[in-house]
Protein backbone atom coordinates (compact mmCIF):
# COMPACT_ATOMS: atom_id res chain seq x y z
CA UNK A 1 0.00 0.00 0.00
CA UNK A 2 1.53 3.65 -0.68
CA UNK A 3 -0.09 7.04 1.26
CA UNK A 4 -0.25 10.49 -0.66
CA UNK A 5 -0.62 12.94 1.72
CA UNK A 6 -1.67 16.36 -0.49
CA UNK A 7 -1.51 19.66 1.33
CA UNK A 8 -4.70 21.29 0.09
CA UNK A 9 -5.52 24.65 2.10
CA UNK A 10 -3.74 26.07 5.54
CA UNK A 11 -5.18 29.43 6.55
CA UNK A 12 -4.12 31.82 9.48
CA UNK A 13 -6.45 33.96 11.56
CA UNK A 14 -5.68 37.55 11.42
CA UNK A 15 -5.42 40.61 13.39
CA UNK A 16 -9.19 40.75 13.97
CA UNK A 17 -9.56 36.81 15.40
CA UNK A 18 -12.62 34.71 14.04
CA UNK A 19 -15.29 33.19 15.18
CA UNK A 20 -15.40 30.40 13.20
CA UNK A 21 -13.08 29.20 10.51
CA UNK A 22 -14.70 26.88 7.54
CA UNK A 23 -13.31 24.94 4.88
CA UNK A 24 -15.61 24.77 2.22
CA UNK A 25 -15.73 23.04 -1.61
CA UNK A 26 -13.66 20.30 -0.05
CA UNK A 27 -12.30 18.18 -2.99
CA UNK A 28 -13.71 14.52 -3.02
CA UNK A 29 -10.89 12.59 -4.51
CA UNK A 30 -9.46 11.51 -1.62
CA UNK A 31 -9.86 8.56 1.07
CA UNK A 32 -9.25 10.36 3.95
CA UNK A 33 -8.44 13.93 5.43
CA UNK A 34 -6.34 15.12 8.07
CA UNK A 35 -6.44 18.63 9.99
CA UNK A 36 -3.59 20.42 12.17
CA UNK A 37 -4.96 23.03 14.53
CA UNK A 38 -2.72 25.19 16.14
CA UNK A 39 -5.57 27.48 18.32
CA UNK A 40 -5.74 30.04 20.78
CA UNK A 41 -8.69 31.59 21.65
CA UNK A 42 -9.58 35.23 23.68
CA UNK A 43 -11.75 33.23 26.37
CA UNK A 44 -11.46 35.15 29.75
CA UNK A 45 -10.69 33.78 33.15
CA UNK A 46 -9.60 30.45 32.00
CA UNK A 47 -6.78 28.58 30.53
CA UNK A 48 -8.43 26.71 27.79
CA UNK A 49 -10.73 26.28 25.95
CA UNK A 50 -13.11 24.01 23.69
CA UNK A 51 -12.89 23.94 20.10
CA UNK A 52 -16.08 22.43 18.34
CA UNK A 53 -16.22 20.89 15.25
CA UNK A 54 -19.52 20.71 12.47
CA UNK A 55 -19.58 19.24 8.88
CA UNK A 56 -21.28 20.65 6.26
CA UNK A 57 -22.78 23.44 8.14
CA UNK A 58 -24.70 20.24 10.24
CA UNK A 59 -25.70 21.43 13.70
CA UNK A 60 -28.42 18.65 14.08
CA UNK A 61 -28.19 16.14 17.00
CA UNK A 62 -25.88 13.88 15.08
CA UNK A 63 -22.42 13.60 16.75
CA UNK A 64 -21.64 11.47 19.72
CA UNK A 65 -18.04 11.19 20.94
CA UNK A 66 -15.80 9.18 24.30
CA UNK A 67 -13.30 11.30 25.44
CA UNK A 68 -10.50 10.88 27.32
CA UNK A 69 -8.41 13.56 29.16
CA UNK A 70 -5.47 13.95 31.26
CA UNK A 71 -3.37 16.62 33.19
CA UNK A 72 -0.84 14.06 34.69
CA UNK A 73 -2.41 13.58 37.61
CA UNK A 74 -5.76 12.52 37.20
CA UNK A 75 -7.57 11.46 33.87
CA UNK A 76 -11.41 11.73 33.21
CA UNK A 77 -13.49 9.80 30.44
CA UNK A 78 -16.88 10.65 29.42
CA UNK A 79 -18.94 10.24 27.08
CA UNK A 80 -21.14 12.34 24.84
CA UNK A 81 -23.97 11.47 22.44
CA UNK A 82 -26.75 12.90 20.35
CA UNK A 83 -25.22 16.17 20.41
CA UNK A 84 -24.93 19.29 17.57
CA UNK A 85 -21.24 19.12 17.34
CA UNK A 86 -18.01 17.43 17.69
CA UNK A 87 -15.94 19.18 20.86
CA UNK A 88 -12.24 18.09 19.20
CA UNK A 89 -10.31 19.54 21.90
CA UNK A 90 -8.76 22.32 24.04
CA UNK A 91 -7.65 25.11 22.86
CA UNK A 92 -5.28 27.34 24.67
CA UNK A 93 -6.96 30.51 26.36
CA UNK A 94 -6.30 33.90 26.98
CA UNK A 95 -7.69 33.96 30.36
CA UNK A 96 -5.09 32.54 32.64
CA UNK A 97 -2.23 30.39 30.03
CA UNK A 98 0.99 31.95 29.16
CA UNK A 99 1.22 34.30 26.63
CA UNK A 100 2.07 33.36 23.13
CA UNK A 101 1.40 29.71 23.81
CA UNK A 102 -0.70 27.80 21.52
CA UNK A 103 -2.54 24.04 21.66
CA UNK A 104 -1.64 21.42 19.04
CA UNK A 105 -3.82 18.72 17.61
CA UNK A 106 -4.52 16.60 14.89
CA UNK A 107 -8.15 15.53 13.10
CA UNK A 108 -8.40 12.54 11.02
CA UNK A 109 -10.91 11.66 9.28
CA UNK A 110 -11.65 8.50 7.50
CA UNK A 111 -13.53 7.60 4.47
CA UNK A 112 -15.03 11.31 4.40
CA UNK A 113 -16.50 10.78 1.26
CA UNK A 114 -18.49 7.26 2.36
CA UNK A 115 -22.36 7.08 2.29
CA UNK A 116 -21.51 5.45 5.76
CA UNK A 117 -21.69 7.65 9.02
CA UNK A 118 -18.17 9.06 9.47
CA UNK A 119 -15.53 8.79 12.08
CA UNK A 120 -13.19 11.66 13.33
CA UNK A 121 -10.71 11.26 15.62
CA UNK A 122 -8.77 13.49 17.35
CA UNK A 123 -5.79 13.92 20.06
CA UNK A 124 -4.28 17.43 21.31
CA UNK A 125 -2.44 18.81 24.00
CA UNK A 126 -1.90 22.36 25.37
CA UNK A 127 1.13 23.50 27.53
CA UNK A 128 -0.23 26.11 29.89
CA UNK A 129 2.22 26.14 32.12
CA UNK A 130 -0.13 27.34 35.07
CA UNK A 131 -0.14 24.97 37.65
CA UNK A 132 -3.50 25.45 38.85
CA UNK A 133 -4.65 23.84 35.67
CA UNK A 134 -2.58 20.93 35.76
CA UNK A 135 0.19 22.65 33.38
CA UNK A 136 -0.15 20.31 30.56
CA UNK A 137 -3.76 18.38 29.43
CA UNK A 138 -3.61 15.89 26.65
CA UNK A 139 -6.91 14.88 25.05
CA UNK A 140 -7.83 11.47 23.02
CA UNK A 141 -11.01 12.03 21.58
CA UNK A 142 -13.22 9.20 18.86
CA UNK A 143 -16.32 10.91 17.21
CA UNK A 144 -18.89 9.58 15.25
CA UNK A 145 -20.68 11.68 12.92
CA UNK A 146 -23.99 10.32 12.09
CA UNK A 147 -24.63 11.69 8.30
CA UNK A 148 -24.51 9.57 5.35
CA UNK A 149 -23.77 12.86 3.31
CA UNK A 150 -19.87 13.10 1.84
CA UNK A 151 -18.33 15.81 3.99
CA UNK A 152 -17.88 18.71 1.79
CA UNK A 153 -17.14 21.51 4.31
CA UNK A 154 -15.70 21.34 8.15
CA UNK A 155 -15.94 24.47 10.83
CA UNK A 156 -14.27 24.99 13.87
CA UNK A 157 -15.62 27.63 16.38
CA UNK A 158 -14.01 28.30 19.70
CA UNK A 159 -16.78 27.78 22.67
CA UNK A 160 -15.61 30.27 25.11
CA UNK A 161 -14.02 33.03 22.99
CA UNK A 162 -13.11 33.61 19.40
CA UNK A 163 -9.99 32.30 17.61
CA UNK A 164 -7.34 34.45 18.30
CA UNK A 165 -4.92 35.65 16.03
CA UNK A 166 -2.20 33.37 14.24
CA UNK A 167 -4.49 30.39 15.04
CA UNK A 168 -3.47 28.01 12.35
CA UNK A 169 -5.65 25.23 10.68
CA UNK A 170 -3.90 22.87 7.86
CA UNK A 171 -6.00 20.82 5.54
CA UNK A 172 -4.63 17.59 3.75
CA UNK A 173 -6.14 14.82 1.46
CA UNK A 174 -4.93 11.37 2.35
CA UNK A 175 -4.54 9.28 -0.65
CA UNK A 176 -4.39 5.47 -0.35
CA UNK A 177 -3.69 3.12 -3.39
CA UNK A 178 -3.45 -0.62 -4.04
CA UNK A 179 -5.54 -1.54 -1.18
CA UNK B 1 -10.21 41.61 18.60
CA UNK B 2 -13.22 42.49 16.39
CA UNK B 3 -16.61 42.73 18.37
CA UNK B 4 -18.12 41.49 15.19
CA UNK B 5 -18.07 37.64 14.91
CA UNK B 6 -16.65 36.76 11.89
CA UNK B 7 -16.39 33.42 9.56
CA UNK B 8 -12.95 32.85 7.58
CA UNK B 9 -13.67 30.63 4.90
CA UNK B 10 -11.54 28.72 2.84
CA UNK B 11 -12.67 27.64 -0.72
CA UNK B 12 -10.48 24.33 -1.03
CA UNK B 13 -10.89 24.05 -5.04
CA UNK B 14 -9.90 28.08 -5.59
CA UNK B 15 -7.90 29.14 -2.51
CA UNK B 16 -10.04 31.75 -2.43
CA UNK B 17 -10.00 33.22 1.49
CA UNK B 18 -13.06 35.20 2.45
CA UNK B 19 -14.08 36.71 5.89
CA UNK B 20 -17.55 38.21 6.31
CA UNK B 21 -19.62 38.58 9.76
CA UNK B 22 -21.99 36.23 10.86
CA UNK B 23 -25.29 36.30 9.54
CA UNK B 24 -28.21 35.85 12.43
CA UNK B 25 -28.30 31.96 11.90
CA UNK B 26 -24.78 31.43 12.25
CA UNK B 27 -25.00 33.54 15.70
CA UNK B 28 -27.98 31.72 16.71
CA UNK B 29 -26.09 28.26 15.96
CA UNK B 30 -23.30 29.42 17.46
CA UNK B 31 -25.09 30.49 21.18
CA UNK B 32 -26.73 26.93 20.62
CA UNK B 33 -23.79 25.44 20.75
CA UNK B 34 -22.09 27.19 23.45
CA UNK B 35 -25.60 26.76 25.30
CA UNK B 36 -25.23 22.79 24.58
CA UNK B 37 -21.57 22.40 25.67
CA UNK B 38 -22.66 24.24 29.12
CA UNK B 39 -25.52 21.84 29.69
CA UNK B 40 -22.99 18.74 28.97
CA UNK B 41 -20.64 20.43 31.32
CA UNK B 42 -23.38 20.89 34.27
CA UNK B 43 -24.72 17.36 33.88
CA UNK B 44 -21.05 15.77 33.51
CA UNK B 45 -20.58 17.88 37.07
CA UNK B 46 -23.74 16.79 38.62
CA UNK B 47 -23.05 12.77 37.64
CA UNK B 48 -19.11 13.54 39.25
CA UNK B 49 -21.35 14.69 42.44
CA UNK B 50 -23.68 11.97 42.83
CA UNK B 51 -20.51 9.46 42.47
CA UNK B 52 -18.19 11.25 44.53
CA UNK B 53 -20.99 11.60 47.25
CA UNK B 54 -21.92 7.98 46.70
CA UNK B 55 -18.71 6.82 47.28
CA UNK B 56 -17.91 9.00 50.39
CA UNK B 57 -21.17 7.44 52.15
CA UNK B 58 -20.41 4.17 51.01
CA UNK B 59 -17.33 4.32 52.93
CA UNK B 60 -18.45 6.20 55.80
CA UNK B 61 -21.04 2.60 56.43
CA UNK B 62 -17.95 0.29 55.76
CA UNK B 63 -16.35 2.41 58.49
CA UNK B 64 -19.06 2.03 60.64
CA UNK B 65 -19.03 -1.76 59.53
CA UNK B 66 -15.71 -1.99 61.32
CA UNK B 67 -13.31 -1.49 58.54
CA UNK B 68 -10.11 0.47 58.58
CA UNK B 69 -9.20 3.35 56.41
CA UNK B 70 -6.63 1.32 54.80
CA UNK B 71 -9.09 -1.52 53.74
CA UNK B 72 -11.64 0.86 52.47
CA UNK B 73 -8.75 2.54 50.49
CA UNK B 74 -8.08 -1.58 49.53
CA UNK B 75 -11.58 -2.24 48.33
CA UNK B 76 -11.81 0.93 46.31
CA UNK B 77 -9.11 -0.90 44.25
Amino acid sequence: MSVFLQPLQTVTVGSGGASTVTFTSIPQTYTDLVVMVSARTNRATYALDELVMTFNGNSSSVYSQTNLDGNGSSAVSGRITSTTQFTTTFATADGAATSNTFSNSTQYIPNYTSSNYKQIISDATIESNVSSFGYAINTLRAGLFSSTAPITSISWTGIGGQLDQYSKFSLYGVLRQGI
Amino acid sequence: MSDTPTVLEIDCTTGVQTERPMTADEIAAQKAQADAFAAQQAAQAEADAAKAAAAASAADKLAKLGLTPEEIAALKG
